[in-house]
Formats: structure tokens, C-alpha cells, sequence
């Protein structure tokens, strides 16, 4: 069935969208990243104008983590305090991150960098997380599942600590705050969410509990992407609702499905398969940066009809 | 004195006599882009009309053109840069329209002379229009705008596409794609005999957004932080409802 999208001028078949919008929730709630960083991809693919897909992912992201987050908060795994703490850190990150996202608009290439910064972020976080997991199933296999020990580091020696009673945590707020604004940082320049990087930074950084971590990053991504929705479709007007309601639909439901399969697998399988998926899609940026394209040239329209 | 007044006379009645006229149709005059939009064809048909019954001459062409609005564009050109694929340089299209078909009763080179195309900008190269462009090879872009557009279905060109029944009738169908954007799309319709244009007639196609694609897309450009405050709305609840669902579901 096509559909005409208001927003975007192209027509597409309604049922490719649902079910990329199922795909992209199943990893939402499974993993708790919003997913910002594999559906603009695919809505390019698709034929969705670039404007388009960036601007309505995050607004699909809004719904497909608050979907998920409902279910986290019911089975308690969300640590608001730490959520709070991290969302400001957040906002004035990507306050910053529009500031440089412009300085380099203005200098041009902006989308080279973006694709640079994918893979420079994916490939990195994607790795180590990959190292670090299967690490901790082979311990967690020869000792017979010993709760691994806390290391105390440099993290716990700084001013302004606060108890976060859901993860357990007596820590300051100054390392949330910082990630957060790293990640806000980020989420603007990269137009994600940025739970792939939020997720591992709670983990190997603040030593949260995987299980706490992804209802948490979940609470800070909804907050994130809800402003920038507002700022796309203030600024550019390029957020379109049919398109996003599309996505939601799909993806909503994804997401339950994701969440229930999330609480039946360990924790360190959880791990390892989104790090696979993050190198999947770093893998593909990479390849598309090397190898050369089809079609060397690329339209850009600019301005208003004469 | 009557003898000029009578040449004159000669002259006008010769070419009155001459005069062919373009009387045309078009199947439907507007298109409505509705959420079920699937590309559209437009039968363009129509007749010669002759004051005299025509002499012995040279066969008569016809040349439809159909043109979208036109808007600037941006083409980039990727090079190798330090082995990845970088967008080196870039040439800006003044206007080029977002679609644009020419359809032809015979090849354009035999109905259409190369004046009357710089004259009228009837094929897609003299459609394009690119002045001030700072890089040399200009045409390369150009050249790559057709192809990527002509690839998406958006410029067509069509020759021998009208039929033309006894120099009078003519008749052809112009498939307007299902990425269409908004706007008055000029019709152009030329009779030509030997390359030169004997009769010309202009008239326009207005593609419209019309229901729910309407109001979102007023909506968005009038009221944009109520839109995005919706799409927000929605989002929430979508979320919610879904959740609630799936609970209940589960119970």
C-alpha cells in the first residue's frame, strides 16, 4: 500500500515503514538505545530526503522509549535521581553541540563528519563492549556466575556524592553530569539519541547495573529527542507526522516485544549482540566511505520554488 | 497608394491563410495529492485548426512540455580524498525543475530547430538553467542532474510519443510520478513545421495537497511549534497506549 507523505513530498509503501518501526523498537526495548542511529540510515534507504529522516526518527524515538520505559518503570529499573542528573548534563550538551553542529555547517562537509564521527563512535564502543562481554561470560562460565566485584577508581574519590538507591551507587554527580553532556554533545551533532554511547558509559564508567541501565538511558533519551523534535520542527520543518505515525505504530509495538525478550536473556548476551549490531552498522558506514559510489554526484534543493 | 494598400492586404490574407491554431484538452486540469497518491497520467490531446484548407506543404510536428516548478539546486561532486569519498566541489543549478517531460510527434532534431529550441527551452539542457557556475566543466553537472532525476521517473523525454493523425489530431499521455511536489506544473504545447514554431499554447496543471496532507502541511509551515507539539502528543500517547496494551494483554 503506498502512502503520500505531507512532509517529505515522496510516496512509500506504508508497510516497509511499519515494519521498520517494528525492527527499530524491538531493539529499543531490548537494549534501551532509542535506535535514532540505525532508523535514519534506513529511512534514507527507503527514499526518505535526509532533512526528513533525521527530523522524524527522533520524534519515533520519543514514542518507541517512552513505550519502553513504561514497562521498565513497572518492573522498577529506572534510577530517576541518575536519569535527572544525566538529562541535565544532557541538555546542556546539546545545547553545545548545535553551536558546533552550525560552526561546521558553515565551513561545509558537515556530513562527512557526521558519517566520520558514526563510525569513529560506533566502531569503538561497538568493540569494546564486544571485548568486555564475551570477557565476562567466559569469567561468569568458570566461576559459575560470581557477582564480580566493584572496582573503586578515580570516579569515586570526587566531591558532590549522591546515593542512587536503584543502582546501588554512592557516587558524585560530577561523572553522570559529564556524560551526559558528552552524549548531548553527540546526540546533536550525530541527530541521535545517543543511548549506544549513554549505555556503555553507565556501564564501564559508572559501574550501574546493566539491568537498571537501559530504563535509565531510556528516561534521558525520551527528554533529549523530545527537544530536538521541537527544535527540527520549529527551525526546519522537516518533522513529517504521517511518516512518524507510521514508525510508531511499528515501532511501539516492537518495543513491548523487545523489552519481553530483553528480561529473558542474561545480561552479557544482551551485551554482545548490540555490540555486533553496532559494528554491523559501522561496518556499513565504513564501507560506504571507501568504496566508490555509483553515482559520484548528489542533488541538494535548496531554497524556494521561482 | 492602392497598390501598397493591397500588398498589404495580399500579405495579411497569406499569412491568415497559413494560420494554423492549436485547440487542446487536457484530461484533468488539476491533481490532488491525497495520503493514497500514487503518480498520476495526464492525457494532453487536442486539433489543428485551420482558417483555410491547408496547401501542399512541408508536414506539420508537435512538441508538449510539461515543467514542474523550478527551485535552486546544490549539485555535489564526490572525489577520493586521502581514500575515502569526500564532496570536493559543488556547482549551484539556478532553477532546475523538480519535473520536467518533453514528448514529440517525430524526433525532436527533425520537428524542433535548434533556434527555436534556445529561443523557447524546450529540451532538458536548455530547461536547466545555470549561469555563473565557477567550475569548468559545468556540463558534467548538469549531466548529472539529468541522470540522477531522470532515474527517479521526474525528467522524461518522449520523442515520437504523440500521435498525430492527419496533421490535425494529436494526442499523448504524460505519467506524472508518485514523488510529485506541490505547485503549478506549465504546459506547453508548440506546432512546429520544418523546425520553426507556427503556433504556441501555455497552460498549467496545479498539483495540490488536499485533505489531512493539506492541513498537516499548513499546519507545519503556520503553526510549527503547535505541529511539533502534536507530533509530540501523539508520540506520547502512541507509547502509552501501547504499553497499556500490551499489560492488559499479558493479565
Amino acid at each position: 500500500m503506498q502512502l503520500y507523505l505531507p512532509i517529505a513530498e515522496v510516496s512509500v509503501n506504508a508497510f516497509l515503514l511499519l515494519g521498520l518501526g517494528g525492527l527499530v523498537g524491538m531493539l529499543s526495548g531490548m537494549f534501551g538505545v532509542g535506535g535514532g542511529f540505525l532508523i535514519t540510515p534506513l529511512l534514507f534507504m527507503a527514499g526518505i530526503p535526509p532533512a526528513v529522516a533525521v527530523a522524524t526518527s527522533a520524534n519515533q524515538i520519543v514514542a518507541s522509549s517512552f513505550s519502553a520505559l513504561l514497562s521498565h518503570l513497572r518492573r522498577r529499573t529506572v534510577d530517576i535521581p541518575m536519569g535527572v542528573v544525566l538529562l541535565i548534563g544532557g541538555l546542556i550538551g546539546s545545547a553545545l553541540g548545535v553551536v558546533v553542529f552550525n560552526i561546521l555547517k558553515a565551513q561545509g562537509q558537515v556530513d562527512l563528519l557526521v558519517k566520520l564521527c558514526y563510525v569513529v563512535f560506533l566502531g569503538t564502543v561497538g568493540a569494546l563492549m564486544l571485548v568486555e562481554s564475551l570477557r565476562a561470560l567466559q569469567r561468569s562460565r568458570r566461576s559459575g556466575g560470581a557477582p564480580v566485584r566493584r572496582k573503586h577508581n578515580w570516579v569515586h574519590n570526587l566531591p558532590f556524592k549522591m546515593k542512587f538507591r536503584v543502582s546501588g551507587l554512592y557516587i558524585s554527580v560530577i561523572p553522570p553530569l559529564l556524560v551526559g553532556l558528552l552524549v548531548g554533545v553527540l546526540a546533536a551533532i550525530m541527530g541521535v539519541g545517543g543511548g549506544f554511547i549513554m549505555v556503555p558509559a553507565m556501564i564501564y564508567l559508572l559501574g550501574m547495573p546493566t539491568k537498571v541501565v537501559i530504563g535509565t538511558s531510556l528516561f534521558q533519551i525520551i527528554f533529549v529527542t523530545a527537544f530536538t523534535t521541537m527544535l527540527h520542527a520549529t527551525t526546519n520543518y522537516t518533522v513529517d507526522m504521517v511518516l512518524a505515525l507510521l514508525l510508531i505504530i511499528g515501532g511501539v509495538i516492537g518495543a513491548q516485544v523487545g523489552a519481553r525478550v530483553g528480561t529473558m536473556m542474561k545480561a552479557e548476551q544482551l551485551r554482545i549482540l548490540l555490540a555486533v549490531l553496532v559494528l554491523a552498522v559501522c561496518g556499513q558506514l565504513a564501507f560506504d566511505l571507501l568504496l566508490r559510489p555509483t553515482e559520484l554526484y548528489s542533488l541538494e534543493r535548496v531554497g524556494v520554488a521561482i | 497608394m492602392t497598390r501598397w494598400l493591397s500588398l498589404w492586404l495580399f500579405i495579411a490574407l497569406g499569412f491568415a491563410a497559413a494560420a494554423e491554431e492549436i485547440v487542446m484538452g487536457l484530461s484533468q486540469d488539476e491533481v490532488a495529492i491525497t495520503a493514497s497518491f500514487d503518480g498520476s497520467d495526464i492525457l494532453i490531446f487536442g486539433a489543428v485548426k485551420r482558417t483555410v484548407a491547408s496547401e501542399p506543404l512541408p508536414p506539420l510536428g508537435v512538441v508538449i512540455t510539461v515543467s514542474g516548478p523550478r527551485t535552486p539546486v546544490i549539485v555535489r561532486h564526490k572525489e577520493r580524498r586521502f581514500g575515502i569519498w569526500v564532496n570536493t566541489s559543488f556547482v549551484e543549478v539556478d532553477a532546475a525543475p523538480s519535473f520536467y517531460a518533453v514528448a514529440s510527434s517525430a524526433p525532436l532534431s527533425e520537428v524542433l530547430s535548434e533556434t527555436e529550441n534556445l529561443r523557447h527551452s524546450v529540451t532538458l539542457n536548455r530547461a536547466i538553467r545555470s549561469i555563473g557556475a565557477e567550475v569548468d566543466n559545468t556540463a558534467d553537472y548538469t549531466e548529472a542532474l539529468i541522470r540522477i532525476r531522470s532515474n527517479d521517473d521526474l525528467y522524461k523525454v518522449a520523442e515520437g510519443a504523440i500521435d498525430f493523425d492527419e496533421e490535425t489530431l494529436f494526442r499523448t499521455s504524460i505519467s506524472l510520478p508518485a514523488n510529485l511536489v506541490e505547485g503549478n506544473y506549465a504546459t506547453r504545447i508548440f506546432l512546429t513545421r520544418e523546425g520553426a514554431i507556427v503556433d504556441r499554447y501555455d497552460t498549467v496543471i496545479a498539483v495540490q495537497k488536499v485533505g489531512v496532507e493539506r492541513w498537516l502541511f499548513n499546519l507545519s509551515r503556520e503553526q510549527p511549534a503547535v505541529y511539533g507539539g502534536l507530533s509530540l502528543l501523539l508520540a506520547i500517547a502512541a507509547g502509552w497506549a501501547a504499553s497499556a496494551g500490551f499489560a492488559a494483554f499479558r493479565r
